[in-house]
């Protein structure tokens, strides 16, 4: 199963939106996203501060940080949820910093939330073929009469989302309503959903918050299956048991400025943030 | 769904196919046309309350430039019928359009004002064009013609009205089961996780106020042929809200619910003929109700009796 995710995952990346005449000719970009002096503030609060970054591809980045670091911020800044106030975003080598959702979703990122934002007005299996939306025949006029094109898509589109929610351990759920489903179960729909538009970059923003240690573990898994699957991941989690395991790379923030970027290991051993987050010694 | 959609157009199209048989005389097949008419502007606006989430106490303003654009156009320049009804819709989808831009930029109360001034400056023009219009009294309406035919009497009308609301429930449930309904109910559920996956949830929703809008300019442009006197009255805010009532009362995200609301509400005023002077007070009460008792409308309320919910 997972070969045929696979292959059909790189025939659609290989084809996928096409890149201006321009960048075309020039070698393919060196990191997946490229952040260049990027801030934000709120009403005079500096959220996000000439924060400087790069991501490279086919990873597993971690942003840490205590409260109010500006983690969810910073995601919302590169998924195009918020505007930057300062700074560039390049993803893919293009720049995208200011350009909507939809338009960063076409270009392969997608995230699942840290409060979940599931369509509770629809199946779960209706909440992953959403997710394939990119990927459909998307004219009203079709849609309306009812074509057989459109019809052949849907099924295919229904078998795939299916595929996706047996992955992501989700069989019993197939024929569940969003709103009957319990919270862990809800998290990896969230997962399910991202997947299913077939991101390059895929942004996780608290996956594990509120699941048991049982639950914990098996998103660790499934992050991991994940990106054994090429998609590069990048995670906001508070479960640093879980981010020390299974980050290849990790980014600090405090106060929405960058407080150390590394390894697990020197990150971990890091003094700044080790004062971040346990205060410093006196 | 309780049963599956083929079924159910099904035992729509059998429901209308067999209801003549009760309907004896002439009042009961006009009633029976009347509801039709609404119940195919309610499937439209159900589309756009129901499933997209937007708001619009506007409506009964498309349907009045629709029935408007027909009389006009036909009774008055002798254009021919079908020409005038796709121009009103051509109208209508336009102005739909144009206004949707700015207007869906709004939420909850902000909409509900916009649309309902939308519905309220129609109303004021068709009442003070008296040139055009005819004014509050209103315009006679020619026939409808098609080929040298002439749509006459409630018998040959009551089976338009129906082939009508079939076409449109079908074509309903068709855009709800597809990658352009799912998204509009993506709208509905979640804007931002909507468009995180690639859902311009600008374009869905200023594309189903203008599909919602044409359904009831169309259903306008007939319904002025029909009973050949239109008055601005059929445009007002209060037809506005009678619409609004209907969708919800019915069952919002509910096809065949907007047709329910749509036939018990047409029928409520003429089993309780009492009920007729205090028609506003009732269906501010039957909203209040709803909202109260069912939010999810009644034919939701009453799949969700007949189907326990499954979990999982």
């Amino acid at each position: 199963m997972t070969g045929t995710l696979e292959a059909s995952m790189n025939a659609t990346t290989a084809a996928a939106i096409p890149v201006p005449a321009a960048r075309a000719a020039a070698a393919p970009a060196r990191h997946l996203l490229q952040v260049d002096n990027l801030s934000r503030e709120f009403g005079g609060v500096l959220a996000i501060g000439d924060l400087s970054f790069t991501i490279q591809h086919g990873k597993i980045h971690s942003i840490i940080g205590p409260n109010g670091a500006g983690k969810t911020t910073l995601f919302n800044l590169i998924t195009g949820v918020y505007k930057p106030s300062g700074g560039t975003i390049l993803f893919d080598g293009a720049t995208v910093s200011g350009l909507a959702p939809y338009k960063l979703a076409e270009r392969g990122m997608s995230r699942t939330f840290q409060n979940l934002q599931i369509f509770f007005n629809m199946t779960a299996l209706e909440n992953v073929m959403v997710g394939r939306h990119l990927h459909l025949d998307r004219r009203l006029l079709p849609a309306l009469l009812r074509f057989p094109s459109v019809r052949r898509k849907d099924a295919e589109a229904r078998e795939r989302a299916a595929e996706l929610m047996r992955e992501v351990g989700l069989g019993k759920y197939l024929d569940a309503h969003a709103s009957s489903m319990p919270y862990g179960a809800l998290k990896r729909l969230e997962i399910a959903r991202a997947l299913a538009a077939e991101p390059k970059l895929l942004l996780l923003d608290e996956p594990a918050a509120g699941l048991n240690a049982t639950e914990s573990r098996e998103i660790d898994e499934l992050i991991k299956h994940v990106a054994a699957r090429g998609v590069t991941v990048i995670l906001v989690e508070h479960d640093m048991k879980m981010v020390m395991g299974i980050s290849d790379h990790i980014l600090a923030l405090n106060y929405g400025r960058k407080l150390a970027e590394g390894t697990p290991a020197e990150v971990g051993a890091n003094p700044d943030v080790i004062a971040a987050y346990l205060g410093s010694m006196p | 769904m309780l049963i599956n959609r083929n079924a159910s157009l099904l035992l729509l199209a059998a429901i209308i196919a067999l209801l003549p048989l009760a309907l004896t005389n002439n009042f009961y097949l006009d009633v029976a046309i009347l509801a039709g008419f609404n119940a195919v502007v309610c499937v439209g606006l159900n589309l756009l309350i129901g499933y997209a989430g937007q708001i619009s106490l506007g409506h009964a303003g498309f349907f009045g430039i629709g029935a408007y654009a027909s009389g006009v156009l036909v009774s008055t320049y002798k254009w021919p019928p079908v020409l005038a009804l796709l121009t009103g819709a051509a109208v209508v989808g336009v102005l739909a359009f144009l206004l949707a831009k700015p207007i869906l930029r709004l939420k909850g109360h902000y909409l509900a004002m916009a649309t309902l001034g939308i519905g309220i400056i129609v109303s004021i023009i068709l009442r003070t064009e008296t040139g055009i219009t005819g004014g509050p009294d209103g315009m006679m309406v020619d026939p409808f013609t098609l080929f040298g035919f002439e749509l006459y009497g409630e018998k040959v009308w009551y089976w338009v009205v129906g082939a009508m609301l079939i076409l449109a429930v079908w074509l309903s449930l068709n855009l709800i089961d597809s990658p352009v309904g799912r998204a509009l109910r993506a709208v509905h559920g979640s804007e931002v996780a909507a468009e995180v996956v690639g859902v311009d949830t600008t374009s869905y929703k200023v594309m189903v106020f203008v599909l919602s809008a044409v359904f009831a300019s169309v259903a306008g442009s007939l319904f002025a042929h029909y009973t050949g006197l239109i008055t601005p009255a059929k445009a007002d805010f209060f037809k506005s809200i009678e619409l609004v009532t209907m969708v919800v009362f019915g069952g919002m995200a509910s096809t065949f619910g907007a047709v329910v609301g749509a036939v018990i509400l047409t029928l409520l005023p003429q089993v309780l003929t009492v009920f007729q002077d205090y028609q506003e007070m009732v269906l501010g009460a039957i909203m209040m109700l709803t909202m109260v008792f069912m939010p999810r409308g009644l034919l939701p309320t009453l799949e969700g009796l007949l189907t326990p919910r499954r979990r999982a």
